[in-house]
């Protein structure tokens, strides 16, 4: 057909070349995401507080991330890690702190819009209720801005795993890689391209009609 | 460590300095971007449109299946589709430079999301308004054509403003198939001189100005075409 041959493909190419990529590519992705978040919401919390101090280095922070290809920052941070810490880093573990740094801009926005759309009345409620600054953020703002934006989080999350085929440029062992790779050494590198296409398709289509769904469910409760 | 900014001013082997390389990549980056754009724009407008057509349940379905497949592969992915896959497949591909299959790529991918923000900002108009067109005795075409996508394109301007920037910053994608535009230009001048620093500080700088010119062109055009007593969904609201 077309003159492509898939007949090198099977379980024993896919467990040797492609499962360690994709494994990678997921763990990359789940961890960039909850570090992503964690920070993000730091930065966000930093540039809602209100204070120049903190406000001014997580704006700087947010805004230079936001306006630089993400290949320039995976390609800095591997780079100057091993500048800093003396001693050179796996590609992989570049990636995975790259990863957190980058998204916790993206993320930072996503939940700073969040906290912004909780009404002002639940802040003063959990001041009248005697909460300090942090019991009120962790008890009251913070999961309503969290559950809110939970359809934004979890599209930014799969817009962040097409984004980790990027490691390619530090040569990272990622989804990608694995079926290049196998393309490669079969000598049918067209070929593992189009089924790297069909396998990122099926899962980020799979993953945004979930979030499609739950974006319905929650549309329901409020 | 110390600065060592005459690097730029070395020869790169080819008689040229660093500093012209650079630049020369930076019209390669811009170069890309600006084709791109064209077609993620023309593109993108048309089946942002189709999507929202009444009593057009194919069209429809065909725009979203668009939107849908050139969403969800990964830009990189993409471009080596654009790159090596298609040209094996239809061989009247092999004549076409690589520049042009990467806009392909790039301009196609984004098509995607501009297709969303058209569709977006013209669900977002006031239903009288279609209503107002077709009271005229207005075509589909027309109404189009004189009362919705003027709107429609004014309300998504920001957006616009967003994924252009988003695009020169993604056209740095190129480089993985040996386009020489900035971030090749990075990763080959650092190996070659080993000033990593400077070099990466240079190409961040020209992507940053490039993005922020994006940036005032596109405030120009909405101070430009703003409509008297009109506010942009967006920038008011609040609670």
């Amino acid at each position: 057909m077309l003159g492509l041959d898939f007949s090198f493909i099977n379980l024993d190419v896919l467990q040797k070349f492609v499962w360690g990529g994709l494994v990678f590519s997921v763990q990359l992705t789940i961890v960039a995401t909850l570090g992503g978040i964690f920070f993000g919401t730091l930065l966000a919390l930093m540039r809602l507080s209100g204070k120049r101090l903190l406000m001014a280095p997580a704006t700087f922070y947010v805004n230079g991330m936001r306006s630089i290809p993400l290949v320039m920052v995976i390609l800095w941070f591997y780079l100057l890690i091993p500048f800093l810490i003396g001693k050179p880093i796996g590609a992989e573990v570049s990636a995975i702190i790259t990863f957190i740094a980058f998204e916790a801009a993206y993320f930072s926005e996503i939940m700073r819009a969040g906290i912004q759309s909780i009404p002002r009345g639940q802040v003063f409620a959990g001041q009248a209720l005697g909460l300090t600054y942090a019991q009120n953020m962790r008890l009251i703002i913070l999961p309503q801005a969290f559950r809110n934006m939970l359809p934004v989080l979890l599209t930014q999350t799969i817009i962040l795993f097409q984004d980790t085929s990027l490691v390619y440029a530090i040569g990272a062992y990622d989804l990608l890689k694995g079926f290049t790779n196998a393309g490669k050494i079969y000598g049918r590198p067209e070929e593992a391209y189009l089924l790297a296409a069909i396998v990122y398709f099926v899962i980020c289509f799979a993953l945004s009609w979930g979030v499609k769904r739950l974006q319905a469910k929650i549309a329901i409760v409020r | 460590m110390t600065w060592d900014w005459q690097v730029f001013l070395q020869d790169d082997g080819s008689g040229r300095t660093y500093l012209e390389w650079m630049l020369e990549a930076w019209r390669w980056t811009l170069a890309v971007a600006g084709a791109s754009w064209l077609v993620a724009m023309v593109v993108g407008a048309l089946v942002g449109t189709l999507r929202t057509l009444p009593n057009r349940p194919w069209l429809v379905r065909l725009a979203n299946a668009w939107v849908e497949l050139f969403r969800n592969i990964p830009l990189l992915v993409q471009i080596f589709l654009w790159y090596f896959v298609v040209p094996k497949i239809i061989p009247a591909f092999q004549q076409v430079p690589g520049f042009v299959l990467v806009v392909f790529g790039l301009g196609f991918f984004t098509s995607a999301r501009i297709a969303e923000q058209f569709r977006a900002g013209i669900q977002a108009l006031p239903r009288g308004q279609r209503y107002a067109a077709m009271a005229m005795g207005f075509t589909t075409w027309q109404s189009y054509r004189y009362v919705i996508l003027p709107m429609a394109f004014r309300i998504i301007l920001p957006p616009l403003t967003s994924e252009s920037m988003n695009l020169l910053k993604n056209s740095s994608v190129a480089f993985a198939v040996s386009i020489a535009e900035l971030t090749m230009f990075a990763m080959q001048a650092q190996e070659e001189t080993s000033r990593g620093i400077e070099i990466y500080l240079a190409v961040t700088a020209l992507y940053a100005l490039s993005a922020f010119a994006i940036n005032r062109v596109f405030a120009f055009i909405e101070n430009r075409m703003r409509v008297p007593g009109f506010v942009a969904a967006g920038t008011g609201g609040g609670h």
